[in-house]
């Protein structure tokens, strides 16, 4: 009742193809949730339109219990939730300094803009060495580091991930998990979909699993877990 | 059949390997080279010009650069953004310039021109830059936005179409007529520099677009509305994700390229002394070569593109044909500008600062 994310029998596609199906997903305040689902299920495309980016055909969406799904990309995100997106889609071109700046670029509040750029370097020492570097040069861990603080520039109460793993080496893994805890613990709300369902489900508190556009498995994180059905059924051949 | 074939294949085989094409190209280019070697060495064997003309065609060359560059950046501002390129935008320079016509033979009446010549100047400028504005805010709201995600052709068509509506639009509000702009006796003359005589009409439009290029970096560069432009050209969706409004931020582009177009306007006006409905074909046209010279979609590519072209332009036909006994060079100005595009496009399709590998290919 209290959810602070919801989505109601969310129908939404592409053109003349369906791709979510009475999708119906909650997310609590101060929770962490993850979305598991094999490719093309249908996990980006309900992070997408929970920020408007494609278009709800039927349904309901809201955000602390006001609907949303009508509102373009850009009166959402000045609601206070945004996302970390797939393939983190820096700003190449800009440096890592003007990517921070561009993700408070809703703020008007020029001093905390300055502290929030040193928190974030707080936890990304790393950015701090490269911060006149143009992003489209770093690493592929350090620009899923930027991404993540770029999103955090925005200073979310919904913080959506999607993916955060693709294509980083085990250990950048683990520490991007280890990330999302911290900024969880920092009081932002957390809904990650993943393909890399152990890791995910390591930090979550609840899960969900989607398959073709549907949801069919939804349960706390250490049930799913132990839940031998989640690995055979739905992803299995996933596992890493 | 297997025989005769063999030689035939080896054959074959050679013209697969070599590289006709680029032996084509790099042999038209050594032609080229030459021709305007030999023609420049005859030329100054000949010194028909002496080392005072060849400064005085150099200077021209950089003050109408100058201006080129200034519409350049139209062209190159509206492409970093939205891909496409405005083909109307020569139409929005005229737009500007044609209307502060009427508003300089105003002035020229009450004798402004002559009693206060930098408040005209700065009244001339001001409208000229507001119409060319109104003009290109218009022009992206009724022609380009209803096409936002149409194939890339389809805007293409549409400015051309544009172009046209634009320029009989005003031949029906201003007349057929070429009109002669009322003469600033201020800006008439020259300046000593050092021992130097320059036109003054050169030295203001040289400074003129230097200031407004400058202008032009610090907004794109530094400021917040910049950094959104730059952001919404580099990706739409994650801009709407960071809050950029990506509708009022395209509306900005056009609006500060139109600006720049109807400040060239002026500049250019004070070099040629005449407007016409049509006036905005060929700086339009020349413009845009200097934005696909320097790199399109890069601002100091369009000031260096100008400059290349402007100075080609002067130079060019007196120091390439004059020796090589081509009559009357100046009036093959427009084969050497369009010669260069095509010789660059071939051998740099990026331009001088593109990326050729870059999606800023039209």
């Amino acid at each position: 009742m209290t959810a602070i994310l919801s989505v109601n029998d969310v129908d939404a596609g592409y053109g003349p193809s369906e791709v979510l199906q009475k999708v119906n997903i909650y997310v609590d305040e101060g929770e962490i949730v993850c979305l598991l689902g094999s490719n093309a299920a249908g996990k980006s495309t309900t992070l997408r339109t929970i920020l408007g980016m494609v278009r709800a055909r039927a349904g309901t969406i809201s955000l602390r219990g006001e609907q949303i799904q009508t509102l373009s990309t850009q009166q959402i995100v000045s609601k206070g939730i945004t996302m970390v997106p797939e393939n983190r889609r820096l700003f190449a071109k800009m440096t890592v300094r003007e990517n921070l700046e561009i993700g408070a670029n809703m703020r008007r509040d020029k001093a905390e803009i300055l502290t929030d750029i040193d928190r974030v370097f707080l936890l990304f020492p790393r950015l701090k060495e490269r911060v006149a570097q143009k992003a489209g040069s770093m690493s592929g861990g350090e620009q899923q580091m930027l991404a993540i603080g770029r999103a955090l520039m925005a200073k979310p109460s919904v913080l959506l991930m999607d993916e955060p793993s693709m294509g980083l080496a085990p250990i950048l893994v683990q520490q991007v998990f280890e990330t999302i805890q911290q900024i969880n613990a920092d009081g932002v709300t957390v809904l990650v979909v993943e393909q890399n369902a152990n890791v995910a489900l390591a930090i979550a508190d609840r899960g969900y699993v989607i398959q073709t556009g549907r949801i069919v498995m939804s349960d706390t994180a250490k049930a799913m877990l132990a839940n031998p059905k989640l690995r055979d059924a739905y992803l299995g051949e996933l596992e890493g | 059949m297997t025989t005769q074939s063999a030689a035939g294949s080896r054959y074959r085989l050679f013209l697969e390997r070599f590289p006709v094409r680029r032996f084509v190209l790099v042999l038209l280019a050594l032609v080229i080279a030459y021709g305007g070697a030999a023609g420049s060495i005859a030329t100054l064997r000949a010194g028909r010009f002496s080392g005072e003309v060849w400064a005085n065609l150099f200077i021209s060359g950089v003050a109408r650069g100058s201006v080129y560059a200034i519409i350049a950046l139209g062209y190159t501002l509206v492409y970093g953004i939205l891909f496409i390129i405005n083909f109307a935008h020569g139409e929005v320079f005229m737009a500007g310039a044609f209307t502060a016509y009427f508003v300089a033979v105003g002035l020229a009446s009450k004798g402004m021109l002559e009693s206060n010549p930098i408040i005209s100047i700065g009244i001339l400028f001001v409208v000229s830059s507001l119409v060319s504005m109104g003009v290109a805010i218009l022009l992206e709201r009724i022609a380009y936005r209803p096409l936002r995600g149409a194939p890339r052709l389809v805007p293409l068509i549409t400015a051309i179409g544009a172009s046209l509506f634009l320029q009989y639009t005003f031949r029906g509000f201003y007349g057929a007529n070429a009109r002669a702009y009322p003469t600033i006796p201020a800006i008439q003359g020259t300046w000593e520099i050092g021992s130097f005589p320059v036109q003054k009409v050169h030295l203001i439009s040289i400074l003129g677009a230097v200031a407004l290029w400058l202008v032009l970096f610090w907004i794109v560069e530094r400021t917040r509305v910049g950094r959104e432009m730059r952001a919404v050209g580099e990706d739409r969706e994650i801009a709407a994700l960071m809050g950029v409004d990506v509708d009022r931020t395209i509306v900005f582009t056009f609006g500060i390229g139109g600006a720049l177009a109807g400040a060239a306007g002026i500049l250019y006006v004070f070099l040629f002394n005449q407007v016409i409905f049509t006036m905005g074909f060929f700086p339009g046209l020349k413009a845009f070569t200097a934005a696909v010279l320097g790199g399109i979609g890069s601002i100091t590519g369009a000031a260096l593109g100008g400059l290349i072209l402007g100075i080609l332009e002067t130079v060019g036909p007196n120091l390439f044909l004059d020796g090589a006994g081509v009559p009357s060079p100046n009036q093959l100005i427009p084969i050497v500008a369009f010669g260069i595009l095509v010789l660059v496009l071939i051998f740099l399709p990026g331009g001088f600062l593109g990326a050729p590998d870059d999606k800023s290919r039209a």
